[in-house]
């Protein structure tokens, strides 16, 4: 299998993508670490791994906070072969609130969240990955980050904006050490995030969608397996678009 | 196998990239079409599908003439179950001449194959994976798209750049049909079409790549088999960077 011996950690397991990815690397062989805040959610999601034949672990992540993040890698590291193979940045969250509603507060928490996590993440596996040799970082971003958004706030749409932006910064300073960093930018989806959009911005996005359809999680675990497996090994900087065709900018 | 009881068409296919893609596919369970106008190196590349232990057929393609085409989509046709689930659009060719001393004719014989290529197969496949309601289609663009190259004439960038729009307004026009655009960019690599390029050049490059190292065509068939598998199923309109970092715009 594609991920044999290998170990993934994926941030923001309990619902959507999140769980999806999960249970995509873990089909592929993946030991898998899920993180999330909510850790009924993250349990919930290893319990079906174990049900697909899989092997994963449940963490208790607040990807915002460093200590929790390296709480994290050290379970990665002492439950799986002291090795981190792969890192899935796929924790964020939203608020739906136009810009004179937005709390300094919101802001911190949305960009601690959506892009801070990313960076302490990144900071906490880079030194074993280099001592390994070999890794792939997959950062999980927005179509928003290109086009600006349909519905999400501006918090949102700048720290995946930032998102963006730090792949490519990773994917240049990390070659060198046989890491690569790669990117997916998922197209509107009915996950639980989006549960509040209204029912006519929904239709609008399914109109506007050559193929039709908004995104499900399955779409995008499987193309973050494409980016995560060797298949991906010349590949770095680059964030793939997973939108049905929506926007191809 | 992904593409067990598919049939893939893929051109340009005597070496280089074209040669691992047919390969890569055909070791994939696809039943692959593969064109050249070097009908010697098509069929070399299909005896190494042979060797492998995949089915593979060679064409004598002119990739810038409608017959030609049509010719070879109704062997793939005849041969591989009626039907035609891949399209990879890989024949190109360049030259390195500095703008002023580039001929009209030397202009329209770049453009044809690379561009006119591209829209004379799409065009002749289309129907058939209409019909079939389901398509992957792949084209293989240049790195050179998005920054101009490092060598190549204006006539190979301007088609490449081409080829890069071809692919994003397909997507939008036949995702309705189930029918799926994406390209690749690869990057730069060490085949016979980079053979006379200064050596100072590739070490300039290779410099400048974060990975380390030129492309290799197994890179860009690994990618391409990504893209024209059903893992890929959300994905259209876009293009995908393969070039170890080297650019990620």
């Amino acid at each position: 299998m594609e991920f044999t011996g290998q170990t993934a950690i994926v941030t923001g397991v309990a619902r959507g993508f999140g769980r999806a990815i999960v249970r995509r690397l873990a089909r592929g062989g993946a030991r898998v670490v899920g993180g999330d805040i909510n850790l009924p959610g993250a349990e919930e999601t290893v319990a079906l791994v174990k049900k697909d034949g899989g092997e994963a672990t449940a963490a208790r992540l607040d990807v915002t906070s460093a200590e929790s993040v390296r709480a994290a890698v050290d379970l990665a590291l002492s439950t799986y072969d002291n090795r981190v193979d792969i890192l899935v940045n796929n924790a964020g969250i939203q608020i739906l609130e136009s810009i004179e509603e937005i709390s300094e507060e919101h802001w911190d928490r949305v960009i601690g969240v959506n892009m801070k996590g990313h960076f302490l993440t990144c900071r906490a596996v880079i030194p074993i990955m280099k001592k390994q040799g070999r890794g792939h970082i997959v950062n999980i971003a927005s179509v928003g980050a290109r086009n600006g958004g349909t519905f999400a706030g501006v918090h949102y749409i700048a720290s995946k904006g930032g998102v963006l932006a730090m792949t490519k910064k990773l994917g240049k300073e990390l070659g060198q050490y046989g890491i690569v960093v790669n990117g997916v930018n998922p197209g509107p989806s009915l996950t639980d995030m989006m549960a509040d959009w209204p029912r006519s911005v929904v239709d609008g996005v399914v109109k506007n969608t050559p193929l039709g359809r908004m995104a499900e999680p399955e779409d995008i675990a499987d193309a973050v397996a494409f980016l995560a497996s060797d298949a991906a090994r010349f590949i770095s900087g680059e964030t793939i678009e997973v939108n049905g065709g929506l926007v191809c900018d | 196998m992904e593409f067990a009881n598919q049939t893939a068409i893929v051109t340009g296919v005597a070496r280089g990239f074209g040669r691992a893609i047919v390969r890569r596919l055909a070791r994939g369970g696809a039943r692959v079409v593969a064109g050249d106008i070097n009908m010697p190196g098509a069929e070399e590349t299909v005896a190494l599908v042979k060797k492998d232990g995949g089915e593979a057929t060679a064409f004598r393609l002119d990739v810038a003439s409608a017959e030609s085409v049509r010719a070879m989509v109704d062997l793939a046709l005849s041969k591989y179950d009626n039907r035609v689930d891949i399209l990879v659009n890989n024949a190109g060719i360049w030259k390195l001449t500095p703008t002023e001393d580039t001929s009209e004719d030397e202009w329209d014989r770049i453009v044809n194959v690379n561009l006119k290529g591209p829209f004379l197969t799409c065009r002749a496949v289309v129907p058939i994976m209409k019909r079939q309601g389901r398509g992957h289609i792949v084209n293989i663009a240049s790195i050179a798209a998005r920054n101009g190259g490092t060598m190549a004439g204006i006539h190979y960038v301007a088609s490449k750049g081409g080829v890069l729009a071809l692919t994003k307004k397909l997507g939008k026009d036949l995702g309705k049909y189930g029918i799926v655009v994406n390209g690749i960019n690869p990057g730069t690599g060490q085949t016979e079409m980079t053979a006379d390029w200064p050596r100072a050049t590739m070490e300039g490059i290779i410099k400048n790549t974060p990975l380390g190292r030129l492309v290799e065509p197994e890179d860009i068939a690994d990618a391409v088999a990504f893209l024209a598998s059903d893992a890929a199923r959300f994905i259209s309109g876009e293009t995908v960077e393969v070039n170890g970092g080297l650019m990620c715009d």
